[in-house]
């Protein structure tokens, strides 16, 4: 999570990250485009380390699904929900990053790197639809 | 008979001759010139008098209120009260003892329901609508903690099924037949109305749908079955002409920075035999006559239930924010929204897979009966809308891009949105400085978001 001395508003309002309008057209490239209209991992595990979470203010929701194998890596992941196209893409390409990896480096992967992945500038009226991915997966494995 | 094309007929054309001079009153669209502002249902944009109202009060008097007895004192007390008269006169209220000033409608609202909570026995009811703002919901739910209970008056239409569970990405409503197209079921209000209901807290127009509510018809019946009614006119106030006493409203509430006047100024009129009967909703200084250790004597309306010194110079500002619509007249800033409203359905309505809430046709919302005269109903230029295929989010994004500033959300009505079975629409919304050209562009920015998610 990102270290903020003061509270922040849920609609990350109060974040210091870069924007612009400029940045707002940049956030609709191709690809994260493409993760919206065709995302990889669309679908259920029944069984699986399961998550569920919602950003009330724009009513987007997650659900993640994985399952480990036993070296404690990720051996399959599945997502379901709706959203905007930041918070499916996101979901999306996180999904894909996901596989083969280990359960505490999922719980170390920071807000930063979901940015990162997405590769674009993110508004900070977005963010939350951004981070809403890693916030779904953190709480599935720590449901285990 | 409807008589609203007569207005219109008579003020359209001057009005929109005059927007432009309107427009140069606001500092905001000087100092950006290429923005194009949508979100005056969220908050209104403030003229310049306005301004100068604030600043005149703190370069000029600077002292408080109802304190000193040296000049400067009474000239704050002079203009701060004389704000008060000028919103009795603006609202027809009897008295400048009904007119409570507040930091916003929500706290008018808040003040209200904590007042009157003392005298609810359990299995009262308090009925409210779909279509409220959160403001007059979550307020009165604390009433259930003494046993009251909160009923919902439905919108005509059946409640829409969510959409399928996953594993399917919804990412709009795709049919392009659905129906957002509502309004209050008159007759289930009649059916809820019983010698339970205590308390009836309705708006008079909608935030996300635009619709104008029969709050006369409303209040009639409510008080025929013995209930106390209080109107949020957060939306109303702005835009149209509001009477209190033609309505015959218990209770009226609304804020001043959605009618051009500072944030932070809100106002509660109450009738003033029910006012006095009603315990002070916060305590201190200025809303006592006399202090002892042991207690207190409570000051005369409308300062009872005003604690602590209040905020002089916004209310100093919503005086000349009152002025300047009194100067427009409040009947030619309806005859304008009507026309947005009217022009907007148009343009949008020519864009496939967009589907705008409430009202789409330019036609007033009549009640049963019929209505009474050309302001009392009719539609606000107020365009929630679905997007088939494009999140609202995205909508608010791209449009900002283009520097169309549009509210992307739930606009504080979930259980509203609920009923529609969607989770947020993108809201645009006008008011006296909003112009044609703005509706244009942002029919152009909903296009090119529908050209990017092609």
């Amino acid at each position: 999570m990102t270290e903020t001395t003061t509270p922040s508003h849920p609609s990350g309002a109060s974040r210091q990250v870069p924007s612009g309008r400029g940045a707002d057209l940049a956030m609709y490239q191709e690809n994260i485009l493409d993760h919206y209209k065709h995302p990889r991992n669309s679908g259920e595990i029944q069984g699986a380390d399961h998550a569920h979470a919602a950003n009330p203010l724009c009513g987007d929701e997650l659900d993640f699904y994985l399952d480990f194998d036993p070296q404690g890596k990720v051996s399959q992941v599945k997502f379901t929900g709706r959203g905007c196209t930041i918070s499916v893409a996101s979901a999306s390409m996180l999904s894909e990053k996901l596989k083969g990896m280990e359960k505490s480096a999922i719980e170390k992967m920071t807000n930063e790197e979901i940015i990162a992945m997405l590769g674009v500038p993110v508004n900070p009226a977005r963010m939350k639809c951004a981070t809403l991915s890693l916030e779904t997966v953190q709480q599935a494995i720590g449901h285990h | 008979m409807w008589q609203r094309t007569k207005y219109l007929r008579k003020l359209v054309p001057e009005i929109m001759a005059s927007i432009k001079a309107i427009r140069k009153d606001f500092p905001v669209l000087a100092n950006n010139p290429s923005l194009v502002y949508l979100d005056s249902t969220a908050t209104s944009l403030k003229p310049q008098t306005v301004i100068d109202a604030e600043r005149k009060y703190y370069e000029q008097v600077g002292a408080t209120v109802h304190r000193g007895v040296y000049d400067l004192s009474q000239k704050a007390t002079d203009m701060y009260e004389g704000v008060r008269e000028t919103v009795r006169k603006f609202i027809n209220a009897k008295s400048t003892k009904e007119i409570i000033f507040t930091r916003n409608a929500t706290e008018a609202i808040n003040l209200v329901a904590s007042s009157l909570a003392h005298q609810l026995v359990s299995g009262d009811v308090v009925l409210l609508s779909e279509m409220e703002h959160h403001s007059n919901i979550v307020p009165w739910q604390m009433l259930k903690e003494r046993g009251g209970e909160i009923k919902f008056v439905p919108l005509k239409k059946a409640l829409r099924q969510p959409p399928p569970a996953p594993p399917l990405l919804r990412r709009g409503i795709d049919d392009a037949t659905l129906d957002f197209s509502d309004e209050l079921d008159m007759a289930a209000f009649d059916q809820m109305l019983n010698k339970k209901v205590k308390i009836v807290a309705i708006t008079q127009m909608s935030n996300v749908l635009g619709t104008v509510n029969d709050v006369k018809t409303i209040i009639e019946r409510a008080h025929k079955a013995g209930a106390l009614v209080l109107v949020d006119a957060a939306q109303s106030v702005p835009h149209m002409p509001v009477d209190v006493q033609d309505l015959d409203a218990d209770f009226l509430v609304f804020s001043g920075h959605k009618m051009l006047g500072p944030t932070g100024t809100g106002v509660l009129y109450g009738k003033a035999a029910i006012l006095q009967e009603m315990p002070p909703f916060m305590r201190g200084g200025d809303m006592v006559l006399e202090v002892t250790k042991d207690g207190a004597k409570w000051n005369e309306l409308p300062w009872k239930f005003e604690a602590g010194t209040p905020n002089i110079s916004g209310f100093i500002g919503l005086g000349a924010a009152i002025e300047y619509l009194q100067k427009l007249g409040m009947e030619n800033v309806w005859a304008h929204d009507q026309e947005l409203s009217k022009y907007g359905l148009e343009q949008l309505g020519k864009i496939e897979g967009v589907n705008v809430l409430g009202s789409t046709t330019p036609q007033p919302l009549l009640a049963e009966g019929g209505g009474r005269d050309a302001t009392t109903f009719g539609r606000a230029a107020i365009f929630a809308m679905d997007i088939s295929g494009v999140h609202p989010h995205d909508i608010g994004s791209i449009l900002n891009s283009q520097n169309i500033a549009i509210r992307a959300g739930h606009h504080c009505a979930m259980p509203l949105h609920q009923h529609f079975g969607i989770p947020a629409t993108a809201r645009a919304s006008g008011y006296v400085y909003t112009t044609k050209e703005d509706i244009d562009a942002l029919v152009k920015g909903i296009l090119k978001a529908k050209e990017i998610f092609q």
